[in-house]
Parts: structure tokens; sequence; C-alpha cells
């Protein structure tokens, strides 16, 4: 029999027992729904974890550091590679080979120090570092009150919020007033911010500080002196989430634009070992971040750097294990949404076996008149992916919208804890297809039974049968 | 019409389209053995119109289904049109019971959820043919049977005589050279009955069909049919050339 006379048959037969059917419909489209349900939890959490790991700024970054100053950041590193004597130094020519490897969009130095911040004649002291402009677009700023850098040099600093709050003598420890990024950022912005900063001078012959970054090989006689400076910084952002929150005590709560702060020649920890040690002709980096194109590429690119004789960080390896949480997470939620599909496809069997006895006569009728087995098993069958097909579309809308109400009426919630809003419900298309898909096979599988004992109806016993 | 071609065909050398070898259906009931048929040996002609009779329970409708491969012999063979139907597989029997033989039975067998038109066009879609080309056939054949009318009326609304033309309409949508009628007019009164006689007839006459026809009104059998065949308890006790028949074959021989 053609597709489209099965289709025609299959629809006239459910139409028979509307109502009988539309349970089993119902039935199946609550399991789709629950299936649906969960699964779309699981993955929005999954996302929300991902999307909070990348506002970290690391997702995309793997830290670099010299095996002089650290040996590893793992033991697996520190077995390998060559001894903390033997290594590299993380010098500027380094720094440039890294920024030259394949997926590689920069390589920057980590300029960070701790220095003293005035506010209002009030001392702080915190870690400022320089952001480089491909910042710009990580997802740490996307809710950034006020401005990112207007240029590479421009004297101006952006706060997180932490510190933004100690700034105005709020501690940020009690949760309680927590007050928005925007309350506290109207407060700050285009205030003025005075930094004072010990400046790493080389006693070139003739010394300026305009001179370009890498130093001229040629001469040798360095030597270093150490100034003091005050610099005025204009604060022209604040933001709320931590772009730096993996890089434990070394984070910063203070960020100059990256260019600036390398034209600063700041002391840094680094430079301490190499003004008691033999100093070298190029400035030395304590940190490079490697910033990769994509979170796929860290791991070859980490690869690469450990084999320049480099330890390196990345966010990776604490993906891996949140992936397999995740994993985990979504097989069970599966399992559970499965099950009220599984007790959906019993009312299937259920339904179909009460037509097969129905309908015998009809069957007997239809064999009588030339139809083989396979044209009656085709018929249940059709039958069993019309109510799954509809029965998986409605699911999924139902599915869909039940999340789109806990969504909303999460996001009510937390915005009245004045928390941005989150997307903890995810639907993606792939969920949509494959819950239709997944419970269309649910319901051939149902009818595998029925349609089979149908076939099998003896055409003889079906029409004596009155 | 093709029955000027068989004008020259004698009645001797006219080829069987039925050979039945020994046919026996046996059921099991409990602990025994119920003989619906018991070694039954028939032939029947191309063009025949054979009335199979006996009291009820003497196994008529067991031997009309062996004919139709509803159903198996238990032992023996049955040859239509040379092709043993006791050896094909379920497949090849469905396919024969779509394209080489008709049925109606006494109780009409159409699907009430289907009107006229719907319940002639089935067989077409088992058969895939073309739905224009399906419905144009469906309404041929119910013009032949008088219900050109009646297309969209469901079952439930159609007398019986109206009901069993429907069914002959459907037995001779696909065109099969064989049609098997259970007590055809075994729910119909007299009239009407005789209605549903005269139509068979005249598709024995002007489409060459072999007919069998189950009936236990001898009156009927004797006026219709060209031979009369008595079972009696799953055995063939008798055979009888009718006078109809004889007249029917003058008729056409002539
Ligand atoms: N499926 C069956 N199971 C058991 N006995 C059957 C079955 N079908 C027919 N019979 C028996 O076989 C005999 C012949 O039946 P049937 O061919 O229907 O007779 P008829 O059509 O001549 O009235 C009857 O005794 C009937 O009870
Ligand atoms: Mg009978």
């Amino acid at each position: 029999m053609k597709v489209s006379d099965l289709t025609e048959l299959a629809l006239r037969n459910l139409r028979q027992s509307l109502l009988r059917n539309s349970l089993t419909t119902v039935g199946i489209s609550v399991g789709v729904a629950s299936l649906v349900a969960m699964l779309a939890l699981g993955i929005g959490l999954q996302r929300l974890a991902s999307r909070r790991l990348k506002a970290s700024g690391l997702f995309d970054t793997v830290v670099v550091t010299s095996r002089r100053d650290l040996r590893s950041f793992n033991r697996e590193q520190e077995m390998s590679g060559p001894a903390p004597a033997a290594s590299p130094a993380l010098d500027e020519p380094a720094r440039a080979r890294m920024a030259t490897l394949p997926n590689v969009i920069e390589a920057y130095p980590d300029i960070r120090f701790i220095t003293e911040l005035r506010y209002q004649d009030k001392p702080h002291l915190a870690m400022v570092a320089g952001l480089p402009a491909s910042s710009r677009n990580n997802d740490a700023f996307e809710n950034l009150q006020g401005t990112f850098f207007s240029r590479a040099t421009a004297h101006e600093v952006i706060l997180q919020k932490s510190f933004a709050e100690e700034l105005l003598g709020k501690s940020s420890q009690v949760r309680d007033d927590d007050s928005s990024v925007l309350e506290i950022s109207k407060s700050l912005l285009g205030h003025e911010l005075e930094m004072r900063y010990s400046e790493r001078v080389e006693n070139f012959p003739q010394a300026s500080r305009a001179r370009p970054r890498a130093t001229d090989p040629e001469n040798l006689e360095v030597s270093y002196s150490v100034i003091s400076h005050e610099l005025k910084l204009r604060i022209v952002g604040v933001t709320d989430l931590d772009p730096e929150s993996m890089r434990g005590q070394f984070r910063a709560r203070v960020f100059v634009p990256l260019q600036l702060a390398e034209d600063l020649h700041v002391l840094q920890p680094g430079n301490i070992r190499d003004t008691t040690r033999a100093f070298s002709r190029t400035p030395q980096y304590s940190t490079v971040g490697v910033k990769v194109k994509s979170a796929q590429d860290v791991p070859t690119v980490e690869q690469a750097i450990q084999r320049m004789g480099f330890n390196t960080l990345s966010i990776v390896d604490a993906t891996h294990s949140m992936r397999q949480f995740f994993a985990i997470l979504d097989l069970f939620l599966g399992i559970f949404g499965s099950l009220a599909l599984a007790v959906a496809s019993i009312g299937i069997v259920n339904t179909l076996v009460m037509a097969i006895l129905e309908r015998r006569r009809e069957i007997g009728i239809m064999k009588a008149v030339g139809a083989s087995d396979s044209d009656v098993k085709r018929l249940f069958f059709a039958e069993a992916a019309v109510m799954g097909l509809m029965g998986g579309a409605f699911g999924v809308l139902l599915g869909w919208s039940i999340g789109r109400v806990i969504n909303i009426g999460a996001n009510l919630y937390l915005a009245r804890q004045s928390f941005p809003p989150e997307q903890i419900w995810a639907t993606p298309w792939w969920l949509v297809g494959g819950a239709i898909v997944f419970a269309i096979v649910v319901s051939f599988v149902s009818g595998l039974y029925p349609a089979a004992r149908a076939a099998r109806l003896d055409p003889v016993q079906a029409l004596r049968y009155e | 019409m093709a029955s000027t071609s068989n004008t020259s065909t004698s009645n001797t050398s006219v080829p069987l389209a039925v050979q039945i070898d020994g046919a026996s259906k046996h059921y099991r009931m409990g602990g025994n053995l119920i003989r619906a048929l018991d070694g039954i040996s028939l032939e029947v002609a191309k063009g025949e119109f054979l009335a199979l009779l006996g009291a009820s329970g003497s196994g008529k409708s067991s031997l009309l289904n062996l004919i139709a491969g509803l159903d198996r012999p238990s032992l023996g063979q049955i040859l239509v049109e040379g092709r043993n139907i006791s050896a094909m597989s379920p497949k090849e029997l469905a396919s024969y019971r779509l394209h080489s033989v008709g049925m109606v039975f006494q109780s009409f067998n159409l699907i009430s959820s289907m009107n006229v038109l719907e319940n002639v066009e089935l067989p077409m879609r088992f058969a895939e043919i073309e739905r224009a080309r399906r419905q144009q056939l469906a309404r041929q054949a119910l013009e032949r049977v008088g219900l050109g009318e009646r297309l969209g009326h469901r079952p439930s609304e159609l007398s019986g005589g109206e009901q069993q033309r429907t069914a002959l309409a459907r037995a001779l949508i696909n065109r099969p050279r064989l049609l098997l009628a259970d007590e055809p007019t075994g729910n119909l009164d007299s009239r009407t009955g005789t209605e549903i006689m005269e139509m068979i007839r005249e598709f024995n006459q002007t489409m060459e069909m072999t007919i069998v026809m189950v009936t236990h009104e001898r009156p009927l059998a004797e006026r219709y049919a060209s031979r009369m065949v008595f079972l009696a308890d799953g055995k063939l006790v008798r055979e009888q050339t009718s006078n109809a028949g004889d007249l029917a074959l003058e008729e056409r021989h002539r």
C-alpha cells in the first residue's frame, strides 16, 4: 500500500475512536513534555555553568609562566619538561613566538602589580592588571557599567565590583546589603583615582620613557633605577562579574589598559629576581596570557607552549570534570523524563490491541479482498506513528511552555533578589527534533506487537466471528 | 465482449478454472477432530457457473474459503488456472486474492466506517492504483450495479440488496476471473435476491467469469447454475447438471 493511502486510512481509523486515541496521544505528549522539560533543565544548567566559566575570561586563554618561577601547576607537568634552571625565560621573543602559533589570536604579557590606590585621599591596596583590547569582547564585560577603555594608553581604570564597594566603604562580605552594580557605578563613574607605583627605569645612555617596547640588544650596559610615581586615572567602568576569578590570590580587582600598564614599567614581582640575578636585555614577564581562537584549540596550543618549555594553565581541565558531571546529570534527567514516555508507550500498546479486537472483522475483510499481512502490519504501524508524531509535537510544545513558565518564574525571583536574569532552561533545536523522533520511535516499538498480532489474524476466523 | 471469442471453443476443451485434488480441512476442537472437508476432488471449468449445495455445517463455506485462498487445506491441493495456491507463500496468496478472485458473502462484509465508493475502492488501494483511476473505476463498477447515485452513502444507510450490490462491485473491481459467492442471497428477500442473482449471471455470461456459489436454496441453484454439487459431512455426495446451465451454455454457443 502507498504511504499516502496508509496515512489516510490510519487517520480515518484514529478518528473512529477519537476520544480513546486522543487520550493515548495526550499520554505521549505528557511523556515527551517531561522528557523535554528534564533535558532542557539539564542543558540550561550546563549552559549557565559554562557561561559563568566563560565569564572568567580563561575559557579561551592559556596562562603561561616560566618554569624558573614556578615548577608547574600540576604534578604531571612537574615530571615532564626541562628543569627550572634549564628552562627558557619568558621574555619578549618567547611571547612573540607564542603569538605566531597556529590558532593563537594574541599573546600578551600579563602585567600585574600590587600597589596603592587613593580615592578621596583614602589609601587602598589592590592588585592592578593590564587588560588587552581584546578583553572588550570578554563575556565578563558584558554587563559592564560605564564604558571600556577609550584608547590603549588611556589613563582610565575599570573596577571590579568588590573593589568599587570597598572604595565606597561598603563591605562586600555582608551579602545582605549586596547593592547592584548600577547603583555603585553611579557614584564612581567619572571620578578620579590616584595610583602610586614604582617605575623600573633601565639606565640607558639616553633613557627615555617613550622608547620602544623591545630594547636594543646591542646595548649591554643596562642597570635599573626605581622611581616612585603618581598617576591620576579616571574610573570609566565597573564590572559585576569577576573576570579573573580563576586566578585565586593573584586575581586583580583593578584594570588599566595593557599598553598603559606596559608603558609605566612598574616594578613587578618577577623583576626583583632580575635585579638580583643576571639581567637580560629584553623585558621578562612573570606571566603571558595566550588568547586562543576557540576553546577547542586550547589543548593543542597548551601542548605547543609546553614543548617550548613553559608551564601552562587553562580552564580545559576544569571544564572537563564539569562536562562529565553534566553528562551524568543529563543521563539521570533523561531516564526520569523517559519514564513517563515508557508509561505512555504502554498506553499505545493498549490502544492498538483494543483496536485489533474491535476491528477484527474489518481486518478480515481487508485480507479477504487482497490486503497482505504487511499491508495490515503497516497500517497499524502508521496509526502508532501518527499518534507518536502528534504526541511528540504537542509534547515538545508542552515541555517548551513549561520551561518558559518556570524560566519566567525563576527570573521574577532573581529580579526580586536583584540578580541579573538567567536562562536556566534551554530547548535547542536538536532537542525539539530529537524528542519528536524519539516519540515516533517509541510509538513504532509500541506498535510492534499489536501490528504483528493484527497481521497474523486469520481472516476466516475473523469473518466467522459475528 | 469477450464471449464472442469463446464461441469456437467446445465445452470439453474449456480449460480448468479450478482443480481440487483430495482436499481435506480438519479442525481440532478440544480432544476430537472435526473433518469439515474430507477428501474432496472437484473440477470447475472456465466460464462455468457452479453451485455448492448442502445442509448447514456440511462444509460449503470451508471449501469456498480454500478456493479463495483464505485458508489452506490440511491435506490435498488446490489449483486455480493451473497454479497451486496451496503451495503459495502468504504474500503470493494475498496477491492471488487481490487479483484473481472476487468474493461476496452472505453478510455483505462492507466496512461500516467507509462510504460506498471507498468500500469499492479498497481493493485498489492494496493494488496501489492511482487515486483518480481508482475513483473512476469504482464509479463505473457502481454504475454497473445500479448504485451510481449512492456513492457517498454509508453501508448502514443502504438496503440489504444495495449493500450486496456494493459488495459485488467491490468483488469485480480488480477484474478477477473467478467469483466466489457464499450464500449471496441468504440475507435478502426473494425479489432482491433475484436481482443479485441476475447480476451474477450477467457477469458469468458477459465477462466470462467463472462462478462458484454456495447456497442451500436448491431452486435458486437450479435456476442459475450450470452444475450443482452436493456436500454432506465434508464429502461430495452428488453432482447434477441443471437445465438452466444447459440453457445458458446453449445460448452462448448458438
Ligand atoms: N474454525 C473452526 N473451528 C472448528 N470447527 C469449524 C471451524 N470452521 C468450521 N468448522 C466446522 O466445520 C464444519 C463445516 O463448516 P462450514 O464450512 O462453515 O459449513 P457450511 O458453510 O456448509 O454451513 C462445521 O461443522 C463447522 O462447525
Ligand atoms: Mg457457510
